[in-house]
């Protein structure tokens, strides 16, 4: 018998013209939180499916409790014990809790009919398992939250009797209190001796989940380590290569905000958010805080005109905005930074250059014609100043990283010379390296006396890059914290609703 | 090189090679091929349905569809003839025509893009609607004894070249260059391409899209127009089955139905080559009824060459990158 319930051995995996894994090892025992770290296009992914029985490793080799395995499909692994809860769930929206959880083994009786009876059964049964109660198994899986639609696909992974439980960016979608919520159950399973490979961009999560950790770069296994011996900086110098002392970098001593810039009196829209007041001065970052669903993206759309006001005001530079469409609002110098760079952000077929401009076609055209040159020219400059890594502007867009594609989107934002720039959730999915870039992309512009919205779930970047955090709870602005004053504790606590510090924090 | 001209020019390259191979294949097996007379009669054939086509292109750069441009042309035409045949000036008849081509347009484009309804069945409803109000105002009748001076707008000859051939090139040349250059058609890729990244691009979607309907069913009033006028009759089953040409032609020349991609000299070309092609066959006596099978094949191979090349290009790029693309697009998700 291993020590090891799962041992991968110099896994190289190439695809056309490159190495994605070289020689990779990963050692992951009994009952404990591994957790795979590496920026984009490190590895983990291609690791991941590897074990995962979906690619065949060129070489190398993978042993289940000092068994050599070889998996012929994605089928096989799950029958001899890992499965795959991928990030982008696998459930189908319309059939119900438990037909998800048993699809294709539900429960039969006589002629092949479902035995529903038995099926709800087993279903709760599983549910037990984390304590819950209130998902029904007969429910729709569209109809629950992303966090239950996750428990249920954690609980399809679990109704293979998996040893190896592998989980890609399980929190990528999670509000605070449901990744508390995740981080019980993943305790719970590892307490029967269920294993977990637990791969996250965001590090922090490391530290409150994972017993052990291993680093991948450029394909390459760089090292493995306790938790406990370890810390953020110490990851971060080995995922990235090289030592970032503080991601989020520093705001200049000599500059301050100046006066102010736009001020939000009231807005309300029903369903949406409530009598929303608050104000952004000339060069600050304020970052807006809240859980998921607390109407943080709904306040920044409809300050871009992209959704409507009910009522209330918006002045910028003291001017009352009637802004009706996105159109105006960019006329106006306002821009939005969408969330989802690949559904509402870019043009993932369109080449670089060409994203670059969908903003403002007009700044491009000679008597109401695009001119090409001008165009290509802009792209040329932009990859420069951003440092945007593609062949050139020609590089369609939908080819490009995470990162790369984010800094696009940002540059797409920045030239339109805004004077406030909404940016909704700037860094999600972007890896150490890029982001630390676009820490110092957003400092520089409100060094130039731009206004910045920072709306972001990720509260390590809310704490580092805003000059003052606003918090929203269920559509109200619940309470605001100077760059000072705010922790962690702080915020979670205003936006979750504790009432812990009330006075001190509002 | 513009972006435009590189999504298309694997297509468009292609596709100009095909109708030059059949061009010289032709005149080498045919004497009737490369003459003026057949070269006329062939660019007449395609005129009507290259009006059209230069309108249903740009709808389907912005990711739109039109299924009801070949009853527009019926009714268009046939309420023309109408008018005229009450006494209604000729210039007059006109603009109705073209006018009640406008409001279809907007018809379709309001209920697609404010209403929401899908822009297929929408189109295909309003396809059954316009052609039974063809039927209905005519009482199945076609309408004849129309007035010379509407005749001349289809029947006249300019420089030996009948005037459907200088519309329908003319619009081409015209088409092309503002959906490529000019900035207010160039909208349409970007709504083609990501309809909520361009709302959010200030791109005024609805507006424009709603306007892509109008253009399409006024360029297809204009060739009821041309039809009725250059036949001397209105014809209740006129430009039956157009629909399905002119988008023929729009995708053979590389748009798709996602939107983004596709040019107006594309489709031109998509047009000649099914011309050709039916012509050829014609000149070479193969029997008729091989016509419409002939069409669906190039279309098929149109797009398969198409998607074959898309293919190898990402196997190319995956040499560059690999897993570690792989790997981004997994973890850009998050």
């Amino acid at each position: 018998m291993s020590a090891y319930i799962l041992e991968a051995k110099g896994i190289v995996k190439t695809f056309p013209g490159v190495r994605a894994l070289n020689g990779v090892d990963l050692k992951v025992k009994k009952g404990e939180v591994h957790a795979l770290v590496g920026e984009n296009g490190a590895g983990k992914s291609t690791l991941m499916l590897t074990l995962g029985g979906v690619h065949k490793p060129d070489e190398g080799e993978i042993f289940i409790e000092g068994e050599k395995v070889s998996f012929e499909s994605a089928h096989d692994a799950n029958k001899k014990g890992i499965s795959i809860v991928y990030q982008e769930l696998s459930l189908v929206p319309n059939l119900s809790v438990a037909e998800n959880i048993f699809a294709n083994r539900q429960p039969v009786k006589f002629l092949n009919l479902i035995d529903w009876k038995r099926l709800y059964e087993q279903t709760k049964e599983m549910l037990s398992l984390f304590d819950i109660d209130y998902i029904d198994p007969s429910a729709l899986v569209k109809d629950l939250s992303i966090a239950n639609q996750q428990v249920v696909e954690i609980l399809k992974a679990m109704s293979f009797n998996p040893k190896v439980l592998i989980l890609d960016e399980p929190t990528s979608s999670l509000t605070e209190v449901e990744k508390k919520q995740l981080f019980k159950n993943i305790r719970i399973l590892k307490s029967k001796g269920i294993s977990f490979i637990y791969i996250s961009h965001h590090l922090h999560e490391i530290f409150e989940i994972a017993d052990t950790v291993t680093v991948l770069r450029d394909g390459e296994y760089i090292c493995e380590a306790e938790v406990k011996d370890i810390d953020e900086d110490f990851l971060v110098s080995k995922m990235v290569g090289r030592k970032i002392s503080n991601i989020y970098g520093e705001r200049d001593k000599d500059t301050k905000p100046g006066d102010v810039l736009l001020e939000v009196k009231n807005i309300s829209r029903a369903g949406a958010f409530e009598n929303v007041s608050f104000s952004v001065k000339r060069g600050e970052i304020v970052g807006l805080a809240g859980l998921v669903g607390a109407g943080r993206t709904e306040v920044g759309r409809a300050i871009f005109g992209a959704e409507p006001v009910e009522s209330g005001e918006i002045y910028l530079e003291g001017e009352k905005l009637n802004i009706r469409n996105t159109k105006q609002a960019i006329e106006n110098g306002i821009g939005y930074m969408s969330e989802d760079r690949k559904t509402q952000g870019l043009y993932l077929k369109f080449s670089i250059k060409n994203n670059l401009i969908s903003n403002r076609l007009k700044d491009f055209c000679i008597n109401g014609l695009i001119s090409e040159k001008q165009v290509s020219r802009n792209g040329e400059e932009k990859i420069r100043e951003f440092n945007i890594i593609t062949p050139g502007c020609e590089q369609i867009v939908g080819n490009l990283s995470g990162g790369n594609q984010q800094k696009v989107l940002l540059a797409t934002w920045f030239g339109i010379k805004p004077k406030l720039l909404i940016v909704d959730e700037p860094t999600r999915g972007v890896d150490v390296g890029a982001k630390s870039e676009i820490y110092v992309l957003l400092r520089e512009l409100a060094k130039k006396g731009v206004g910045i919205i920072m709306i972001s779930s990720d509260l390590p970047e809310i704490l580092g890059v805003s000059d003052r955090i606003i918090v929203m709870k269920e559509g109200k602005v619940a309470g605001e914290l100077s760059k000072e004053e705010a922790n962690e504790e702080k915020v979670i606590a205003i936006a979750a609703g504790v009432q812990t510090n009330q006075k001190e924090c509002v | 090189m513009g972006f435009i001209r590189k999504i298309t020019r694997l297509r468009e390259f292609m596709i100009f090679a095909i109708v030059l191979g059949v061009i010289v294949i032709m005149s080498f097996a045919s004497p009737y091929f490369l003459n003026s007379a057949n070269i006329l009669a062939l660019l007449l054939g395609l005129s009507i349905e290259t009006i059209i086509a230069v309108g249903m292109t740009n709808l389907m750069v912005s990711g739109g569809f039109d299924m009801s441009v070949g009853s527009v042309v019926a009714f268009t035409g046939a309420a023309a003839a109408m008018c005229m045949d009450i006494g209604i000036p000729v210039i007059v008849a006109v603009l109705i025509g073209l006018a009640i081509g406008a409001l279809i347009g907007l018809f379709n484009g309001f209920i697609i893009a404010k209403v929401g309804i899908n822009p297929f069945v929408t189109t295909l409803a309003s396809m059954s609607l316009f052609r039974g109000l063809t039927l209905i105002i005519t009482k199945g009748q076609n309408i004849a004894g129309l007035p010379s001076s509407f005749k001349a707008i289809g029947q006249k000859v300019f420089l030996g070249v009948q005037t459907p051939i200088w519309y329908a090139i003319i619009l081409v040349i015209v088409g092309d260059i503002l959906l490529r250059k000019a900035r207010f058609f160039r909208q349409n890729y970007y709504i083609g391409g990501n309809e909520k990244a361009a709302f959010l691009s200030g791109i005024a979607v609805d507006k424009i899209k709603i306007l892509n309907y109008v253009i399409t069913a006024l360029l297809a009033a204009f060739a009821g127009i041309v039809m009725t006028s250059r036949l001397g009759a209105a014809s209740v089953t006129a430009g039956t089955g157009l629909e399905l040409k002119v988008i023929t032609a729009v995708i053979i020349g590389g748009a798709s139905l996602q939107g983004g991609e596709g040019t107006v000299i594309g489709a031109f070309m998509g047009s000649v080559l099914m011309a050709l092609i039916t012509n050829a066959l014609t000149l070479l006596g193969v029997d008729v009824y091989w016509q419409t099978f002939v069409i669906g094949a190039t279309l098929l191979i149109a797009v398969l060459v198409d998607r074959m090349g898309k293919i190898r290009k990402e196997r190319i790029k995956k040499g560059k990158k690999g897993g570690v693309n792989k790997c981004n697009t997994q973890a850009m998700k998050g």
